[in-house]
């Protein structure tokens, strides 16, 4: 058990929390998964357009692990199958019968877990379709069935920007999340690390109650939420370390496929974002079709972006399209004006929030203040200048800046030594929103990572 | 507002790639942005970014410039005037300031950007916001004296071998305005140091005053002799404390006020846009350094030992090099750790060179160059520190 308090970060004043409200939509017309989604994957269809699915039946696979399946939630026909650029797959479409006919699995759900080999669950989890919900370190993509993990790393609580309350996605779940917990525990020859947040009075949580992990107790502002994190204090990655790393509401879907030997298709998903009148959470079925769920009513910008996950790390989805699988987040921001200010930097910035204090706004306005934020770059892509920017929202002994410089610089040996192993995009999400070069330093760990995985 | 942006939009497809103007963006990309504000959205990364971008982050260092920049121009007045005796209006020296000083600077933003832009459409990449500061900062370190053409030329060389040699803007080793300076300072020393270049006289037709010398209050503490005080010699040619805090006395433009300058320094903290670091340990390291001589002055060292810590402050360019040279992000080190070495040893280097060297009076430039080029080294250590703590927790 630890104790952590971290003082870098930022928590970006943005509009737009759902309230603690659930509502229920059972029974969408259309739903999609969106293998794109998960990180290391190379989807490979495994049905056509016309195919009747049940709810577990693979609709794509990995191509290098074809173990890893991507499951449908509902049981009906496949009606579409889009590709985006590259013919990358971007959705499997099926129509819901609404009559939830389940595939049956080879596994069966058991009692005694302590029973199960490691072989037994791991098989239950890849046939289930539940597997891709794991992510390894490093490199932050889909966990190898193959490999063994050192510990396995679980963050319960966000500190994302307007994302949602994972006490709020588990209430009433503590059976299955202690189940999977329990199950996560037999896939490791280590440590299962739970991540809480310290405020001041812990009890009556759901997670508080859980046994069979190691407890943390994390305080500090964004990016203290974030798993990579938390591993970086707890027991960072070293050279030739895996670790995985899984989120706490894929833990109780563990726990439930389980208990019930079927696939878990509910999902809690928060609808948050300015650019919504309503914000709250729904409880509905995996992928479904965004427009059945948001009235368009419920819209309050001409234009708006539509993300899944959060803002600095979502998918952009099409706004006719569907929610995503990996994320119990939908936010809703409206899209950046196309009017432009004269001279605009050299305004006062009275209207504006940021993180540095050249803007008016950060004298004047209440710190809680919230602010209505859209997709504007505010500003060309520059040079990288050394600002300093990057270390004050790097709660973590590493060295952006010099990083992103050795990874541009494609020194292999140096962005291993300073640590390039141990994050993820989110883990930077922070430094790019700051970044007044305008620089992505997400797609930048990127390239790094494919560099290293290419030399070996 | 509106006629702007329809003009910019009507024109904006010729700079596209394969148009006509294809070659000319950046310089269509600089007008059309200093104009309007970009109004890109977010494609690749996170989908929110923060206001702040590298024309507000230059614009900022510009403001905390202002104070030094004004003070600068009516000191070139005052001190013309008291040299030759004239009574005259504060607004007359401001007057006869700007007159001197506005050449200089438009020769400084002319020369400059045109390399600057040069080098941007060959290279094809935007222009960089970086050269609105140093356009203002190498005249502000110059006598008001000097003649444009050498302006032009120190120009030129800060920017293409200061700068542009290595990569451009973010990769420049050196401080580009300070490159210029030295330019100056080693090809036409007669322009840039003595007694004669800080006062604008007119010698064909002012007749300056009886006892008026023109050396800097540094030159006279430098020229102190052996086993004297070098403030009681500073006092005695009429420069005290305050008057030297001030800033009325004789300089380079901007680096006489003392004052003006940490008003600067304040903008820039408060704003996070300069290294409060870096001007701290400068500081530190200049008071200390200096506090060390005093301490082994003895009768047979040289007056300038004598000179206490805090007058050292405020003389010469230590100020203005601390709060806006040294801080320089690009040539700057890089990591947090180094910057407190980096400024340490720039405050130690200018009293060192001010103290023991007895060809140049001043030192903050030569420190600030020499510690500019040193400032990878020093990352280096602090890169292979972190390095070293990661490798040791997996042993």
């Amino acid at each position: 058990m630890g104790e952590f308090k971290l003082k870098k970060g930022y928590d970006i004043p943005i509009l737009g929390e759902a309230e603690l409200v659930l509502k229920e939509f059972s029974n969408p017309d259309k739903v999609a998964i969106l293998p794109y989604e998960f990180r290391g994957i190379k989807p490979r269809l495994k049905v056509q357009v016309g195919d009747m699915v049940k709810v577990g039946t693979p609709l794509c696979e990995d191509k290098e692990i074809q173990e890893i399946k991507f499951v449908s939630p509902v049981s009906g026909k496949v009606i579409e199958i889009n590709r985006g650029e590259r013919r990358l797959l971007m959705e499997i479409v099926v129509e819901n019968d609404k009559k939830y006919t389940k595939e049956n699995f080879k596994f069966k759900p058991s009692g005694n877990i302590s029973k199960l080999t490691r072989e037994n669950i791991t098989n239950a989890l890849l046939e289930s379709g539940l597997w891709p919900y794991i992510i390894q370190r490093p490199f932050a993509k889909v966990a190898n069935p193959q490999d063994v993990p050192r510990d396995i790393f679980i963050s319960a609580f966000n500190t994302a920007p307007i994302a949602p309350e994972v006490d709020f996605l588990l209430e009433g779940k503590g059976k299955q999340f202690q189940k999977g917990i329990d199950i996560l525990g037999a896939l490791t020859e280590g440590t299962v690390h739970l991540s809480l947040q310290r405020k001041g009075n812990n009890s009556g949580n759901v997670l508080e109650e859980v046994t069979g992990v190691e407890k943390h107790y994390f305080s500090g502002p964004h990016p203290a939420g974030n798993v990579g994190v938390q591993i970086h204090h707890i027991a960072p990655v070293n050279q030739g370390d895996i670790v995985w790393t899984i989120k706490p509401e894929a833990v109780a879907l563990i726990g439930e496929l389980f208990e019930t030997g079927a696939y878990p298709n509910e999902r809690i998903v928060a609808l948050c974002g300015s650019s919504l009148k309503e914000r709250y959470y729904i409880k509905t079925i995996a992928g479904a079709k965004i427009k059945e769920i948001i009235p368009d009513e419920n819209i309050n910008d001409d234009e708006a972006r539509y993300i899944s996950g959060d803002v600095l790390t979502g998918i952009k989805l099409n706004e006719n399209g569907y929610l995503g699988f990996n994320n119990c987040l939908l936010t809703v921001i409206p899209e950046g004006k196309k009017k432009r200010r004269l001279l605009g930097y050299f305004r006062t910035g009275i209207d504006m929030s940021s993180f540095s204090k050249t803007f008016l706004s950060s004298w004047i306005s209440s710190k809680k203040k919230k602010w209505k934020l859209d997709t504007l770059a505010y500003g060309g892509q520059r040079a990288f200048i050394q600002t300093g920017v990057y270390e004050k929202v790097m709660p973590m002994d590493i060295l952006p800046s010099i990083l992103a410089k050795s990874i541009l610089a494609e020194d292999i040996e140096e962005m291993e030594g300073l640590g390039i192993m141990e994050l993820a995009e989110e883990d930077v999400a922070l430094c790019t929103y700051v970044c007044p070069s305008k620089m992505d330093f997400g797609s930048i760990l990127r390239q790094g990572f494919d560099l290293i995985e290419k030399e070996g | 507002m509106k006629i702007l942006e329809k003009f910019f939009d009507k024109i904006h497809p010729n700079f596209e790639k394969g148009q006509k103007y294809e070659k000319y963006f950046p310089i269509f990309e600089m007008m059309d942005t200093i104009l309007l504000w970009n109004n890109k959205r977010n494609q690749r990364g996170t989908h929110i970014r923060d206001p702040l971008d590298i024309k507000r982050f230059m614009m900022i260092v510009i403001v905390a410039l202002l104070p030094a920049t004004l003070f600068g121009i009516y000191n070139i007045g005052f001190l013309h005037f008291e040299a030759v005796g004239v009574s005259a209006t504060l607004w007359d020296m401001f007057l006869f300031g700007l007159i001197k000083f506005m050449p200089i600077v438009i020769v400084s933003y002319a020369v400059g950007g045109f390399w600057e832009v040069l080098f941007a459409v060959i290279r094809k990449h935007e222009i960089n916001e970086g050269f609105l500061v140093t356009g203002i900062l190498f005249p502000l370190i110059l006598p008001a004296s000097i003649p444009l053409w050498q302006v032009a030329v120190a120009v030129s060389f800060g920017v293409v071998l200061g700068k542009e040699v290595f990569g451009g803007t973010g990769m420049n080793i050196l401080n580009p305005a300070l490159t210029a300076r030295a330019f100056v300072f080693f090809a036409y020393p007669g322009k840039i140091s003595g007694d004669k270049v800080w006062t604008i006289i007119d010698s064909a037709k002012d007749k300056v005053v009886d006892g008026f010398s023109g050396a800097t209050p540094l030159l006279v503490a430098s020229g102190t002799p052996a086993g004297e005080s070098a403030v009681k010699h500073v006092n005695d040619a009429g420069f005290s404390f305050l008057q030297m805090f001030y800033g009325f006395i004789p300089g380079s433009v901007g680096e006489t006020s003392t004052l003006a300058i940490l008003i600067g320094a304040v903008i820039l903290i408060a704003t996070g846009v300069g290294s409060w670091k870096i001007m701290t340990a400068v500081f530190v390291g200049g008071y200390g350094t200096a506090l060390l001589f005093n301490a082994i002055a003895g009768p047979g060292s040289s007056g300038i030992f004598t000179l206490p810590a805090f007058c050292h402050l405020v003389m010469g360019g230590f100020a203005f090099g601390a709060v806006f040279m040294a801080t320089d992000p690009v040539s700057a080190a890089q990591t947090e750790t180094g910057k407190w070495i980096y400024g340490l040893i720039i405050g130690f280097l200018t009293i060192l060179i001010r103290t023991v060297n007895p060809a140049y009076p001043e030192g903050m430039m030569l420190a600030i160059l020499f510690m500019n080029v040193f400032s990878p080294l020093i990352d280096h250590y602090v890169i292979k520190a972190n390095i070293k703590r990661r490798l040791s927790r997996a042993a």
